[in-house]
Protein backbone atom coordinates (compact mmCIF):
# COMPACT_ATOMS: atom_id res chain seq x y z
CA UNK A 1 0.00 0.00 0.00
CA UNK A 2 1.37 3.38 -0.98
CA UNK A 3 1.60 6.03 1.61
CA UNK A 4 -0.07 9.14 0.17
CA UNK A 5 1.12 12.10 2.02
CA UNK A 6 -1.39 14.97 2.02
CA UNK A 7 1.64 17.25 1.96
CA UNK A 8 2.56 16.42 -1.63
CA UNK A 9 -0.28 18.27 -3.41
CA UNK A 10 0.27 21.19 -1.09
CA UNK A 11 3.98 21.27 -1.94
CA UNK A 12 3.14 21.06 -5.61
CA UNK A 13 0.76 23.97 -5.24
CA UNK A 14 3.44 25.99 -3.47
CA UNK A 15 5.89 25.19 -6.23
CA UNK A 16 3.43 26.32 -8.88
CA UNK A 17 2.63 29.48 -6.93
CA UNK A 18 6.32 30.14 -6.52
CA UNK A 19 6.89 29.80 -10.25
CA UNK A 20 3.98 32.12 -10.99
CA UNK A 21 5.24 34.71 -8.53
CA UNK A 22 8.75 34.30 -9.90
CA UNK A 23 7.30 34.97 -13.32
CA UNK A 24 5.73 38.20 -12.13
CA UNK A 25 8.89 39.38 -10.45
CA UNK A 26 10.90 38.85 -13.61
CA UNK A 27 9.95 42.40 -14.65
CA UNK A 28 13.46 43.78 -14.42
CA UNK A 29 14.03 47.39 -13.50
CA UNK A 30 15.54 49.19 -16.48
CA UNK A 31 17.07 52.67 -16.67
CA UNK A 32 14.19 54.24 -18.60
CA UNK A 33 14.22 57.89 -19.62
CA UNK A 34 10.45 58.19 -20.15
CA UNK A 35 7.85 58.04 -17.36
CA UNK A 36 8.21 54.60 -15.81
CA UNK A 37 4.79 52.96 -15.36
CA UNK A 38 6.06 49.48 -14.45
CA UNK A 39 3.60 48.05 -11.93
CA UNK A 40 1.43 51.17 -12.04
CA UNK A 41 -0.81 50.23 -14.95
CA UNK A 42 -2.59 46.95 -15.74
CA UNK A 43 -1.03 44.45 -18.11
CA UNK A 44 -2.04 44.53 -21.78
CA UNK A 45 -5.46 42.89 -22.16
CA UNK A 46 -8.13 43.33 -24.86
CA UNK A 47 -10.15 41.51 -27.47
CA UNK A 48 -10.78 43.63 -30.55
CA UNK A 49 -10.92 43.40 -34.36
CA UNK A 50 -7.70 44.14 -36.26
CA UNK A 51 -7.44 46.00 -39.58
CA UNK A 52 -7.68 42.71 -41.49
CA UNK A 53 -11.07 42.04 -39.87
CA UNK A 54 -9.67 39.33 -37.60
CA UNK A 55 -10.55 39.01 -33.88
CA UNK A 56 -7.34 39.50 -31.92
CA UNK A 57 -6.43 39.64 -28.26
CA UNK A 58 -3.45 40.89 -26.29
CA UNK A 59 -2.11 37.31 -26.28
CA UNK A 60 -1.54 37.60 -30.05
CA UNK A 61 1.07 40.29 -29.36
CA UNK A 62 2.96 38.49 -26.59
CA UNK A 63 6.59 38.37 -27.64
CA UNK A 64 6.33 41.85 -29.17
CA UNK A 65 7.03 45.16 -27.53
CA UNK A 66 3.73 47.05 -27.91
CA UNK A 67 3.21 50.79 -28.39
CA UNK A 68 -0.45 51.48 -27.63
CA UNK A 69 -2.02 54.70 -28.90
CA UNK A 70 -5.65 55.86 -28.92
CA UNK A 71 -6.75 57.99 -31.88
CA UNK A 72 -9.09 58.16 -34.86
CA UNK A 73 -8.59 58.44 -38.60
CA UNK A 74 -10.63 61.63 -39.10
CA UNK A 75 -8.05 63.45 -36.97
CA UNK A 76 -6.00 65.24 -39.65
CA UNK A 77 -3.29 66.77 -37.49
CA UNK A 78 -2.18 65.29 -34.16
CA UNK A 79 -2.84 61.58 -34.82
CA UNK A 80 -0.92 61.52 -38.12
CA UNK A 81 1.89 63.52 -36.53
CA UNK A 82 2.17 61.02 -33.66
CA UNK A 83 2.14 58.07 -36.07
CA UNK A 84 4.70 59.79 -38.34
CA UNK A 85 6.96 60.25 -35.30
CA UNK A 86 6.51 56.60 -34.34
CA UNK A 87 7.44 55.62 -37.90
CA UNK A 88 10.70 57.57 -37.59
CA UNK A 89 11.34 55.90 -34.22
CA UNK A 90 10.77 52.47 -35.80
CA UNK A 91 13.14 53.33 -38.64
CA UNK A 92 15.81 54.39 -36.16
CA UNK A 93 15.50 51.01 -34.42
CA UNK A 94 16.41 49.26 -37.67
CA UNK A 95 16.05 45.47 -37.54
CA UNK A 96 15.00 45.63 -33.87
CA UNK A 97 11.74 47.29 -34.90
CA UNK A 98 10.48 43.91 -36.12
CA UNK A 99 10.14 43.01 -32.44
CA UNK A 100 7.72 45.90 -31.86
CA UNK A 101 4.15 46.68 -32.91
CA UNK A 102 2.28 49.98 -32.94
CA UNK A 103 -1.33 49.31 -31.89
CA UNK A 104 -3.55 52.18 -33.03
CA UNK A 105 -6.87 51.79 -31.19
CA UNK A 106 -9.70 53.78 -32.75
CA UNK A 107 -11.88 55.74 -30.34
CA UNK A 108 -14.22 56.39 -33.29
CA UNK A 109 -15.33 52.83 -34.17
CA UNK A 110 -18.49 54.08 -35.93
CA UNK A 111 -16.39 55.54 -38.77
CA UNK A 112 -13.22 53.47 -38.40
CA UNK A 113 -13.97 50.14 -40.04
CA UNK A 114 -11.16 47.58 -40.42
CA UNK A 115 -10.80 48.57 -44.10
CA UNK A 116 -10.44 52.29 -43.32
CA UNK A 117 -7.96 51.48 -40.55
CA UNK A 118 -5.98 49.13 -42.78
CA UNK A 119 -5.28 51.80 -45.39
CA UNK A 120 -4.62 54.34 -42.66
CA UNK A 121 -2.06 52.51 -40.49
CA UNK A 122 -0.20 51.13 -43.50
CA UNK A 123 0.30 54.65 -44.81
CA UNK A 124 2.51 55.19 -41.75
CA UNK A 125 4.38 52.02 -40.88
CA UNK A 126 4.28 48.34 -41.84
CA UNK A 127 4.50 47.44 -38.14
CA UNK A 128 1.38 49.41 -37.25
CA UNK A 129 -1.90 47.59 -36.55
CA UNK A 130 -5.30 49.27 -36.45
CA UNK A 131 -7.76 48.00 -33.86
CA UNK A 132 -11.48 48.64 -33.65
CA UNK A 133 -14.52 46.97 -32.08
CA UNK A 134 -17.76 47.58 -30.22
CA UNK A 135 -17.83 51.01 -28.54
CA UNK A 136 -18.21 49.37 -25.11
CA UNK A 137 -15.03 47.29 -25.61
CA UNK A 138 -13.08 50.37 -26.72
CA UNK A 139 -14.35 52.32 -23.71
CA UNK A 140 -13.32 49.51 -21.39
CA UNK A 141 -9.79 49.51 -22.83
CA UNK A 142 -9.57 53.31 -22.60
CA UNK A 143 -10.66 53.14 -18.94
CA UNK A 144 -8.21 50.34 -18.21
CA UNK A 145 -5.34 52.70 -19.00
CA UNK A 146 -7.00 55.72 -17.37
CA UNK A 147 -7.15 57.38 -20.77
CA UNK A 148 -10.22 59.22 -22.01
CA UNK A 149 -11.95 60.61 -25.05
CA UNK A 150 -14.96 62.80 -25.77
CA UNK A 151 -16.92 63.45 -28.93
CA UNK A 152 -17.48 67.09 -29.81
CA UNK A 153 -19.65 68.33 -32.67
CA UNK A 154 -17.63 70.59 -34.96
CA UNK A 155 -19.73 71.53 -37.97
CA UNK A 156 -23.41 71.53 -38.82
CA UNK A 157 -23.07 68.77 -41.41
CA UNK A 158 -22.90 65.89 -38.95
CA UNK A 159 -19.12 65.94 -38.64
CA UNK A 160 -17.56 65.77 -35.23
CA UNK A 161 -14.19 66.03 -33.60
CA UNK A 162 -12.87 63.70 -30.94
CA UNK A 163 -10.71 64.84 -28.06
CA UNK A 164 -8.50 62.01 -26.91
CA UNK A 165 -5.59 61.08 -24.68
CA UNK A 166 -2.32 61.88 -26.37
CA UNK A 167 -0.10 59.37 -24.54
CA UNK A 168 1.68 56.35 -25.97
CA UNK A 169 1.72 53.36 -23.60
CA UNK A 170 4.67 51.01 -24.03
CA UNK A 171 4.41 47.36 -22.95
CA UNK A 172 7.22 44.80 -22.83
CA UNK A 173 7.18 41.43 -24.60
CA UNK A 174 5.23 39.89 -21.70
CA UNK A 175 2.51 42.55 -21.83
CA UNK A 176 3.73 44.41 -18.74
CA UNK A 177 3.29 48.19 -18.80
CA UNK A 178 6.74 49.84 -18.80
CA UNK A 179 6.82 53.48 -19.96
CA UNK A 180 4.51 56.29 -20.99
CA UNK A 181 5.49 58.71 -23.76
CA UNK A 182 3.75 62.04 -24.35
CA UNK A 183 3.98 64.33 -27.38
CA UNK A 184 6.35 66.51 -25.34
CA UNK A 185 8.90 63.68 -25.08
CA UNK A 186 11.62 63.49 -27.72
CA UNK A 187 12.10 60.68 -30.23
CA UNK A 188 15.53 60.07 -28.66
CA UNK A 189 13.97 59.12 -25.34
CA UNK A 190 11.52 56.70 -26.94
CA UNK A 191 14.28 55.16 -29.10
CA UNK A 192 16.45 54.77 -25.96
CA UNK A 193 13.73 53.04 -23.93
CA UNK A 194 12.63 50.80 -26.79
CA UNK A 195 16.25 49.71 -27.18
CA UNK A 196 16.24 48.65 -23.53
CA UNK A 197 13.06 46.62 -24.01
CA UNK A 198 14.02 45.12 -27.36
CA UNK A 199 17.63 44.29 -26.45
CA UNK A 200 17.01 42.65 -23.08
CA UNK A 201 14.25 40.21 -23.92
CA UNK A 202 14.65 37.47 -26.51
CA UNK A 203 11.82 36.93 -28.94
CA UNK A 204 10.26 33.47 -28.54
CA UNK B 1 -26.65 87.69 -70.51
CA UNK B 2 -25.67 90.17 -73.19
CA UNK B 3 -22.04 90.21 -74.37
CA UNK B 4 -21.73 93.80 -73.23
CA UNK B 5 -22.80 93.18 -69.61
CA UNK B 6 -20.48 90.16 -69.63
CA UNK B 7 -17.56 92.42 -70.54
CA UNK B 8 -18.51 94.84 -67.81
CA UNK B 9 -18.67 92.05 -65.27
CA UNK B 10 -15.26 90.78 -66.36
CA UNK B 11 -13.81 94.27 -66.09
CA UNK B 12 -15.28 94.65 -62.62
CA UNK B 13 -13.83 91.28 -61.63
CA UNK B 14 -10.38 92.25 -62.89
CA UNK B 15 -10.55 95.53 -61.00
CA UNK B 16 -11.49 93.69 -57.81
CA UNK B 17 -8.65 91.21 -58.30
CA UNK B 18 -6.21 94.05 -58.94
CA UNK B 19 -7.45 95.83 -55.83
CA UNK B 20 -6.95 92.73 -53.72
CA UNK B 21 -3.21 92.71 -54.40
CA UNK B 22 -2.90 96.19 -53.02
CA UNK B 23 -4.45 95.03 -49.74
CA UNK B 24 -3.52 92.51 -47.03
CA UNK B 25 -2.78 89.58 -49.33
CA UNK B 26 -0.26 91.66 -51.29
CA UNK B 27 1.97 91.90 -48.21
CA UNK B 28 1.96 88.21 -47.38
CA UNK B 29 4.62 85.78 -48.51
CA UNK B 30 3.73 82.08 -48.27
CA UNK B 31 6.40 79.36 -48.01
CA UNK B 32 6.82 75.72 -46.88
CA UNK B 33 3.30 74.98 -48.06
CA UNK B 34 2.44 71.29 -47.84
CA UNK B 35 -0.41 68.86 -47.31
CA UNK B 36 -0.28 65.60 -45.37
CA UNK B 37 -2.19 63.19 -47.60
CA UNK B 38 -4.18 60.49 -45.82
CA UNK B 39 -5.69 57.44 -47.53
CA UNK B 40 -9.26 57.29 -48.81
CA UNK B 41 -11.49 60.27 -48.19
CA UNK B 42 -10.01 61.20 -44.83
CA UNK B 43 -9.55 64.91 -44.09
CA UNK B 44 -6.01 66.20 -44.67
CA UNK B 45 -4.00 68.82 -42.80
CA UNK B 46 -2.40 71.68 -44.75
CA UNK B 47 0.53 73.69 -43.42
CA UNK B 48 2.25 76.90 -44.49
CA UNK B 49 4.49 79.66 -43.18
CA UNK B 50 3.04 83.15 -43.72
CA UNK B 51 5.30 86.21 -43.52
CA UNK B 52 3.87 89.68 -43.26
CA UNK B 53 6.03 92.39 -44.86
CA UNK B 54 3.78 95.24 -43.83
CA UNK B 55 3.58 97.61 -40.84
CA UNK B 56 0.17 96.28 -39.87
CA UNK B 57 -1.00 92.96 -38.48
CA UNK B 58 -2.89 90.90 -41.02
CA UNK B 59 -5.29 88.09 -40.16
CA UNK B 60 -5.86 84.85 -42.05
CA UNK B 61 -9.53 83.94 -41.93
CA UNK B 62 -9.55 80.72 -43.89
CA UNK B 63 -8.99 79.23 -47.32
CA UNK B 64 -10.64 77.41 -50.17
CA UNK B 65 -9.42 75.05 -52.85
CA UNK B 66 -10.82 73.83 -56.15
CA UNK B 67 -9.56 70.37 -55.15
CA UNK B 68 -11.58 70.10 -51.91
CA UNK B 69 -15.23 70.66 -51.02
CA UNK B 70 -14.39 72.38 -47.76
CA UNK B 71 -11.40 73.98 -46.00
CA UNK B 72 -11.43 74.97 -42.33
CA UNK B 73 -8.94 76.83 -40.16
CA UNK B 74 -8.24 74.74 -37.05
CA UNK B 75 -6.00 74.67 -34.04
CA UNK B 76 -4.79 71.52 -32.29
CA UNK B 77 -3.73 71.64 -28.69
CA UNK B 78 -2.59 69.16 -26.10
CA UNK B 79 -3.35 70.04 -22.51
CA UNK B 80 -3.64 67.78 -19.49
CA UNK B 81 -2.72 64.78 -21.63
CA UNK B 82 -5.63 65.38 -23.99
CA UNK B 83 -5.40 66.33 -27.68
CA UNK B 84 -8.23 68.38 -29.10
CA UNK B 85 -9.05 70.44 -32.18
CA UNK B 86 -10.89 73.73 -32.20
CA UNK B 87 -12.16 75.86 -35.07
CA UNK B 88 -10.49 79.24 -35.41
CA UNK B 89 -12.07 82.39 -36.84
CA UNK B 90 -8.79 84.13 -37.63
CA UNK B 91 -5.06 83.76 -37.16
CA UNK B 92 -3.03 86.96 -36.78
CA UNK B 93 0.21 87.43 -38.67
CA UNK B 94 2.04 90.21 -36.79
CA UNK B 95 3.49 93.25 -38.58
CA UNK B 96 6.92 92.30 -40.00
CA UNK B 97 6.43 88.92 -38.38
CA UNK B 98 5.17 85.49 -39.30
CA UNK B 99 2.58 82.87 -38.46
CA UNK B 100 3.54 79.23 -38.80
CA UNK B 101 0.86 76.71 -39.57
CA UNK B 102 2.55 73.45 -38.54
CA UNK B 103 1.61 70.00 -37.20
CA UNK B 104 0.17 70.01 -33.65
CA UNK B 105 -0.77 73.69 -33.96
CA UNK B 106 -2.61 75.80 -36.49
CA UNK B 107 -3.59 74.02 -39.70
CA UNK B 108 -6.07 74.09 -42.53
CA UNK B 109 -8.29 71.03 -42.56
CA UNK B 110 -9.09 69.96 -46.13
CA UNK B 111 -12.24 67.89 -46.50
CA UNK B 112 -13.70 65.77 -49.30
CA UNK B 113 -11.20 65.82 -52.14
CA UNK B 114 -13.01 65.97 -55.48
CA UNK B 115 -10.55 63.39 -56.80
CA UNK B 116 -7.84 61.44 -54.97
CA UNK B 117 -4.78 63.54 -54.09
CA UNK B 118 -1.47 61.65 -54.28
CA UNK B 119 1.91 62.49 -52.72
CA UNK B 120 3.84 64.62 -55.20
CA UNK B 121 0.73 66.43 -56.48
CA UNK B 122 0.60 70.21 -56.34
CA UNK B 123 -2.66 71.55 -54.92
CA UNK B 124 -3.78 75.16 -55.28
CA UNK B 125 -5.22 76.86 -52.19
CA UNK B 126 -6.68 80.33 -52.01
CA UNK B 127 -5.81 81.86 -48.65
CA UNK B 128 -8.38 84.38 -47.41
CA UNK B 129 -7.67 87.33 -45.17
CA UNK B 130 -10.08 89.25 -42.95
CA UNK B 131 -10.06 92.29 -45.27
CA UNK B 132 -11.48 90.09 -48.00
CA UNK B 133 -8.28 89.85 -50.03
CA UNK B 134 -6.96 86.48 -51.18
CA UNK B 135 -3.60 84.91 -51.96
CA UNK B 136 -3.12 81.89 -54.22
CA UNK B 137 -0.51 79.42 -53.02
CA UNK B 138 0.65 76.03 -54.28
CA UNK B 139 0.81 73.27 -51.68
CA UNK B 140 2.88 70.14 -52.24
CA UNK B 141 1.15 66.88 -51.31
CA UNK B 142 3.34 64.77 -49.01
CA UNK B 143 2.95 61.18 -47.76
CA UNK B 144 1.02 60.46 -44.54
CA UNK B 145 4.21 59.83 -42.58
CA UNK B 146 6.01 63.03 -43.65
CA UNK B 147 7.04 65.43 -40.89
CA UNK B 148 7.46 68.57 -43.03
CA UNK B 149 7.44 69.88 -46.58
CA UNK B 150 10.61 67.91 -47.35
CA UNK B 151 12.48 70.96 -48.64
Amino acid sequence: MKSRSPLRPALLLLLVLGLLLGGCQRVQPLPFRLTNITGHMPTLAFTLTDDQGKTVSAADYRGKVVLLYFGYTHCPDVCPLTLAHLHVVMQRLGKLADGARILFVSVDPARDTPAVLHAYVNAFDPRAVGLTGPASDIEALVKRYRASFTREPSTGDGNYEVSHSSAIYVFDRDGNPRVLATPADSQDELVHDLHLLLDTAVAP
Amino acid sequence: MKPRSMTLLLAAGLLLAGGAHATAAGHIHASHAWIRVLPGDLPAGAYVTLENGSDRAISLSGASSPAYAEVMLHHSSTTGGMSRMTMVDALEIPAHGKAVLAPAGYHLMLMQAHKPVKPGDTIALLLKFTDGSTLAADFIARPANALDDGR
